[in-house]
């Protein structure tokens, strides 16, 4: 009996905070559309967002590509199917892991960032400061963020493919022998542009999740430091399950059928 | 001074939780009135100043500003309103993302549109009144000290020279001399721009130099308000041992005693 009261607090209260975010999320886009814009805000946050992201970005796609081509080499072999390994990493760079795992590290980087910095502002009253200075916090702080990582995600994610792909070229035609026209005349021929457009929805719907996730819990933290600690792992661990579980709901929308 | 009431608060209710912060709070400002509100530490004088200015929503009782309620008005009306309000946070609350003149300039830029350079003229001026010289304003609000921040969130609340302002103990944590000077430029704000202002302070020589009125909060009511001048025979003994700073009185602190 306790137990399923127990239960039932969490599914309500987990109910009540989905309400929230959602009120949250939607009060951002009423101000997204509405006069004062803060351009200038909005640049800062891209190369914020985006450019400083690159690196990192950079990095995991390179390794993760490399390293799926290695695997599905291993495994397509045991068929003597090793001439889809082109085939089959493209796909995954592009569909998923791409997407994926540049959502994730921009996630750890930026919802986190996001958190912190608001968290801050709202328990040193600079949130307050703002208003009482006729500036609407939500147009001032959570839009401009909200239009970077929507608009920046997009194009890291490119790069991300792009990247990736080369790294399973690399290890396919320095390590396992493949010839070079042949590897990339594989990768065009798999390639489709429903593959892409997916990619690129993926990556603005992540760019959304990672800007509402960090604002939402930096905006609403209180309690100071502690509260501000809590804000930043509460945006990065929701934007991590909201990014996966997004993803999985658009990739079966789209491919599944 | 014209007498018409500037700031009315009627049956003024907040809490947070179970815990009751204001209990009813009836008070009016004058036009052109310098109110000062003393009380203990945690008795709810932010608590009442944020409620005016909507930061926090009161559960019960009105606000009016000019006559009108502005608890319940629209968002928009709200708005203008905020337009005509100063504020210095207790804790100066400065953008450290800005500068120091970028703050100090902030309201200018975005509430009244001005341009970059005329906003920074401006600023550099608010800045020299509260004895901060010019190099100060390229800083970063973090390079500065407790009282320097401060001094610049008095120049912030004041750059727009706004009707109505508020002062979230303006002089706490300055040394004797610029918190006389401080107390000086308040009263110049109130002389010279016709301010309407309500200061919360702990400090009794800024009582007696800035004050109209003054007004006590103590267990979430007002449970003294009157001219400056009577606040020393109020007859009123928690007024008394509050000004007299006493530890024996019917204010009773929650300390234990070894
Ligand atoms: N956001 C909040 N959440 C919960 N309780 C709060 C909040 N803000 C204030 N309080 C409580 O309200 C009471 C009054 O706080 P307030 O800041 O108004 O005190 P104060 O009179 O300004 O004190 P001081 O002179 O120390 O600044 C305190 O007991 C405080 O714990
Ligand atoms: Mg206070």
């Amino acid at each position: 009996m306790n137990f399923l009261a127990t239960i039932g607090r969490v599914f309500v209260a987990a109910l009540a905070d989905i309400g929230d975010v959602v009120r949250f999320a939607g009060r951002t886009l009423s101000h997204l559309v509405l006069p004062p814009f803060y351009f200038g805000l909005m640049w800062r946050q891209m190369l914020h967002i985006g450019y400083f992201s690159l690196p990192v970005v950079g990095l995991t796609a390179i390794f993760t590509g490399a390293a799926l081509a290695q695997q599905i080499f291993v495994g397509s072999e045991r068929f003597n199917a090793e001439g889809t390994v082109a085939g089959i990493v493209v796909i995954a760079i592009v569909r998923e892991l791409g997407p994926v795992l540049g959502g994730l590290m921009v996630a750890g980087r930026v919802s986190s960032a996001m958190a912190a910095e608001l968290g801050t502002m709202r328990v040193t009253e600079q949130i307050d400061a703002l208003t009482t200075l006729s500036t609407d916090p939500y147009k001032y702080l959570v839009v401009p963020r909200l239009v970077a990582a929507v608009l920046t995600l997009p194009i890291l994610v490119i790069v991300a493919n792009i990247i990736g792909v080369f790294g399973g070229f690399l290890i396919g035609t320095q390590k396992l022998g493949f010839n070079v026209a042949n590897y990339l005349q594989i990768t065009v021929d798999f390639l489709e542009a429903s593959d892409i457009t997916s990619s690129l929805v993926k990556a603005a719907m992540f760019g959304f999740i990672i800007a509402i996730m960090g604002s939402y819990h930096g905006y609403n933290s209180s309690g100071g430091a502690q509260g501000v600690g809590r804000a930043t792992t509460n945006a990065v661990v929701s934007a991590f399950i909201l990014i996966l579980l997004s993803n999985l709901i658009i990739t079966v929308n789209v491919f599944g059928t | 001074m014209s007498q018409h009431a500037k700031i009315c608060l009627e049956g003024l209710q907040k809490g947070f939780g179970s815990k009751i912060v204001l209990d009813g709070i009836d008070l009016e400002v004058m036009a052109g009135e310098s109110l000062v509100v003393i009380g203990g530490s945690g008795s709810g004088k932010s608590v009442m100043i944020k409620c005016i200015l909507g930061l926090l929503k009161p559960e019960a009782g009105r606000i009016l500003v000019d006559g009108e309620d502005i608890v319940n008005s629209t968002p928009g009306k709200r708005k203008r309103m905020l337009r005509r309000f100063g504020m210095l946070f207790q804790g100066s609350a400065l953008f450290d993302s800005l500068k120091v003149w970028e703050n100090v300039a902030f309201g200018l830029i975005q509430g009244q549109h001005l341009g970059r350079l005329e906003a920074k003229k401006i600023a550099l001026e608010k800045l020299a009144r509260v004895g901060l010289p010019a190099d100060v304003g390229e800083l970063s609000p973090a390079e500065l000290s407790g009282g320097m921040q401060k001094r610049v969130g008095l120049a912030r609340a004041i750059a727009a020279e706004p009707e109505i302002i508020f002062f979230d103990e303006p002089t706490t944590g300055l040394d004797p001399i610029m918190a006389d000077v401080i107390n000086d430029l308040i009263v110049e704000c109130v002389r010279d721009l016709g301010a309407t202002t309500i200061t919360i302070t702990h400090d009794m020589s800024s009582v007696r130099k800035i004050a109209d009125k003054a007004a006590m909060l103590y267990n979430g009511k007002i449970i003294w308000h009157g001219p400056r001048d009577e606040i020393d025979h109020s007859g009123n003994e928690y007024v008394d041992q509050f000004i007299h700073g006493r530890a024996e009185g019917p204010i009773r602190m929650d300390v234990l005693k070894p």
